[in-house]
């Protein structure tokens, strides 16, 4: 059972990617990369973690995304970009993300054999997790709530039509 | 019981069709959704580890790659608008003003 | 108080750092008073480190002050330290007082000048390099006071930068004094590397020791001498000083007479006992000495601006103290120094008086019969000719006898000879001088006529009291014939000038030499008389008889043309030269072309930067695939 969910997400992850490169429509690319996203957050409850897979769900594939559709409906791109000038750049990248496939895989099979028994047991549940972020990480955390402050203020800032325009 | 191995490739192969996408789609709105597949793989690989090994520490992680995530799609998607504004056009191609 | 004879030098740099910082603002008394203050308290302590150093008796050698470690380095260390021993007493004396009475007399020469506290901050600092000079107990201290006195002669000189001829004349007196400076730091540069130490002790206890051969003697005492010769000015490097007289008056007379151009007097007598291990160097210097001694005063025979035959006559006196060193006479030298910076101080002042009374005029031709306007001028002038001339009982005779006295002894009779023939024209030429400015009719131009008048009482007061020191200060050193003892100069400066004394002559032998002394400055001082009061027309005649001869000395040989069409003129050809084919084509060629170089690789990699975010996350995907392979490879 677990194996098949694990195939079915990937599966579902890896094409809906695909789907993503290939559309030429930004809106439907976007709602491609929420499918990826759920089933990204379905691998991750495989492996434990329900915590952060309901935080994916909510936070990516929902509120990150639906900005994304948001600028995407204000941008208003007509249909048919030109194609690109430069075509060895995108086939030069190509070929060089290939090898950094085989290079991942070979160091994946040197380093992590020893590893390949799971050591499972630790439910990654919401409780222990505020623990550890109030505990160990209080700072990285108290930090990132200045960050978030700092971008929100940022965007808006950024964004805003000044007077003068 | 699906061996971390299962995972790990599928997280690499999340990265590699991340900057595949990136180097194929040609405005920026797709390249940075292409950014975020990417991230998304890492995020998987954190929490194949941390599963393996048997502690918290790498949720915790791609807890504060998310949190930074959020705020760099803010950031992101307002310098695309502001972008978009000046030039009347998100094509990277169209956008070159710090060529030498 | 004596142990603060340090601070002798100090008071005149204070000062000339206030006048620099500040002399625009303060009010022009108050720079005056400043500048002669502090010189004023230099002289005091001088004045009381003297009498400090006269009670210790017979054996003092004098006081050291290291003030700190200037430069230490490994085995090679030179100290910032003071010393005062006799012969640094005489010249702190001279510098101080006569310095002293030349700020004095300047507060009234100068007072319509704009730049006044300009001026005084240079004469200050000018004070200040020369006590440093004759304070330093080692050679390297010694060449920071010998080349901060050429820097203030330089600035001094062309005072009034306006004027070309001034500011040319600052060039070349510091150009000139170059040439002497590269001797002498060569010199002090083989001393260091022999024994390691450039402390006058130092030295000293090395050639008592044996520690020099005689040739390396030979070698640093001549290279030591090339610095005095410039400094001093001596044949050949004398050329600067005539020029120098562009410079206002007191300058010339402070620098140009007393103080600084004897710099080179004190070296040799410092370094005297180096100086003894070599006949060769000492015959040179004695050589030297007296051609220049000669040679100058032929030239001042001719000359019509009054300064112009005051600066021959300073050259050619300077040739006569280094005659003293080179025969081994090394405190008649010095004595020679002393009283020479009197009268010679007193002739120049008084020049200025003239000047000062005759609006800028200093033509001999246009002078005459300025006797009775310039009641305190023309006597003080007059005792100061007769002091130079060699007349007796005036200080100038004592010291110019014992120097031909001790040449006479030594055997250089050749170099006696020179002597007296310079004795004779010095006699004529300076009453020529004294005959023509204030005896005579009157040739004045009439404006000048106009505004005659004698001189405040600040130029006429310093006047005076360099009158009385140029009378009597002779006194101190009486000739050998009057006793056994009665030189008190040579006793007093014993334990520094550590020369064995030459051979003694027979009394009636010294009687002798004195009386042709005396016969020869009489017989000069007559001629002039003939030539310039009693048969005017003398002079015209040998004109006109040795037409090649009068060109030959008014023009002073043509030694100016000469330099000019070999040394400065070669030197401006190769100049130009080297500009033109090594600066502009291999310097600047190189310099553009690495330029262009530069231009070239630049444009081509900035091509590189497309300004295309794929074509930089293309170049970061290789990097991080490269760091990749090398961890997994």
């Amino acid at each position: 059972m677990e194996l098949f969910l694990f195939i079915l997400l990937s599966i579902l992850c890896i094409g809906a990617v695909l789907g993503m490169i290939i559309v030429n429509n930004q809106a439907y690319s976007a709602l491609f990369l929420v499918l990826a996203f759920s089933c990204t957050a379905g691998l991750f409850a495989l492996l434990d973690a329900p915590f952060i897979a309901v935080v994916q769900i909510i936070i990516y594939a929902g509120a990150i995304l639906v900005l994304f559709i948001f600028v995407i409906m204000m941008v208003d791109i007509k249909e048919g970009l030109t194609p690109e000038k430069k075509k060895w750049t995108m086939a030069l990248a190509c070929i060089l993300a290939v090898v950094l496939l085989i290079e991942l895989l070979v160091a994946l099979k040197s380093a992590l054999s020893p590893m390949a028994t799971s050591v499972s047991g630790q439910a990654g549940n919401a409780s222990e997790i505020g623990h550890l972020l109030f505990t160990k990480y209080l700072y990285p955390f108290e930090i990132t709530s200045v960050l978030i402050i700092a971008a929100m203020v940022g965007a808006i800032v950024l964004v805003k039509k000044k007077d003068s325009e | 019981m699906i061996p971390p191995t299962y995972y790990l490739v599928v997280s690499i192969i999340l990265f590699v069709l991340g900057i595949i996408g990136f180097f194929i789609k040609k405005d920026l709105i797709t390249q940075f959704l292409s950014v975020e597949v990417m991230l998304n793989a890492a995020n998987l690989a954190f929490i194949t580890f941390a599963h393996s090994a048997g502690s918290l520490d790498g949720q915790i992680i791609v807890f504060f790659v998310i949190t930074v995530a959020a705020a760099e799609a803010a950031i992101g998607l307002a310098i695309i608008l502001l972008v978009y504004r000046k030039h009347k056009s998100i094509k990277t191609e169209d956008i070159h003003l710090m060529k030498g | 108080m004596a142990e603060l004879f340090w601070l002798i030098p100090f008071f005149p740099a204070l000062s000339s750092l206030l006048l620099i910082l500040f002399g625009r603002k303060l009010p022009r008394k108050y720079i005056a008073f400043q500048a002669c203050l502090a010189v004023f308290f230099s002289l005091a302590l001088s004045i009381l480190s003297f009498l400090s150093l006269l009670g210790s008796g017979h054996e003092g050698h004098g006081l050291i002050k290291n003030l700190f470690a200037w430069i230490h380095s490994g085995s090679f260390k030179v100290d910032l330290s003071l010393q005062f021993d006799q012969l640094t007493a005489v010249m702190c004396l001279v510098v101080s007082g006569v310095g002293f009475l030349i700020h004095v007399y300047s507060s009234g020469y100068m007072a319509e000048d704009k730049s006044f506290a300009r001026f005084f901050a240079y004469m200050n600092l000018f004070t200040f390099s020369m006590l440093l000079l004759v304070m330093a107990s080692n050679l390297v201290l010694m060449f920071v006071g010998w080349e901060g006195v050429g820097l203030c002669s330089y600035l001094l000189i062309g005072f009034w930068f306006e004027k070309p001829s001034a500011a040319d004349a600052g060039k070349k007196a510091f150009i000139v004094n170059r040439i002497g400076d590269a001797g002498f730091m060569l010199g002090i540069f083989f001393i260091l590397l022999h024994i390691g130490s450039a402390e006058f002790a130092a030295v000293n206890h090395a050639v008592e020791a044996g520690g020099f051969a005689q040739g390396l003697a030979t070698l640093i005492a001549l290279l030591l001498f090339v610095g005095a010769i410039g400094k001093s000015a001596q044949i050949p490097l004398y050329v600067w000083l005539p020029d120098a007289m562009e410079g206002p008056t007191p300058v010339s007379a402070l620098i140009h007479a007393a103080t600084m151009v004897t710099a080179g007097v004190y070296m040799v007598a410092r370094m005297n006992l180096l100086y003894s291990l070599s006949p060769v160097a000492m015959q040179v210097v004695a050589i030297v000495g007296a051609l220049t001694a000669v040679y100058a005063a032929s030239m001042a025979l001719t000359q019509n601006d009054i300064k112009r035959v005051l600066a021959y006559s300073t050259i050619s006196q300077l040739g006569y103290m280094f005659i003293g060193l080179g025969v081994g006479a090394y405190s008649a030298a010095v004595f020679h120094l002393y009283t020479h910076a009197f009268f010679k101080s007193l002739l120049f002042l008084g020049a200025g008086s003239v000047m000062h009374a005759l609006s800028g005029e200093l033509d001999l031709r246009k002078m005459g019969g300025l006797r009775k306007y310039l009641p305190l001028t023309f006597p003080t002038f007059l005792i100061a000719t007769i002091a130079i001339a060699g007349v007796p009982f005036f200080s100038g005779f004592f010291s110019k006898d014992a120097i031909l006295t001790s040449a006479f002894a030594n055997g250089q009779y050749l170099i006696w000879a020179l002597g007296l023939m310079g004795a004779v024209l010095t006699a004529f030429y300076m009453f020529r001088v004294v005959f023509l400015t204030f005896y005579g009719k009157e040739r004045l131009e009439p404006e000048a006529k106009a505004h005659l008048h004698e001189s405040p009482k600040t130029m006429t007061i310093p006047l005076v009291i360099l009158a009385f020191f140029s009378i009597v200060a002779g006194y101190v050193g009486l000739p050998i014939v009057l006793g056994k003892n009665v030189n008190l100069f040579d006793r007093f400066l014993e334990p520094v000038i550590h020369a064995p004394h030459g051979a003694h002559l027979s009394l009636s032998s010294e009687w002798m030499l004195i009386l042709a002394s005396v016969a020869v400055a009489l017989f000069g001082i007559f001629i002039a008389y003939v030539f310039y009061l009693k048969k005017p027309d003398i002079p015209h005649n040998l004109v006109a008889r040795f037409p090649w001869l009068y060109k030959l000395l008014y023009n002073k040989y043509y030694m100016d043309e000469i330099y000019n069409a070999t040394f400065v003129n070669s030197t401006i050809k190769g100049s130009e030269l080297v500009y033109k084919h090594f600066d502009l084509k291999v310097i600047d060629g190189a310099l553009n072309g690495s330029a262009k170089t530069m231009n070239t690789i630049g444009k081509l990699l900035s091509s590189l930067q497309t300004g295309l975010i794929k074509d930089y996350a293309l170049v970061f995907l290789l990097g991080a695939l490269i760091l990749l392979g090398y961890f997994v490879f």
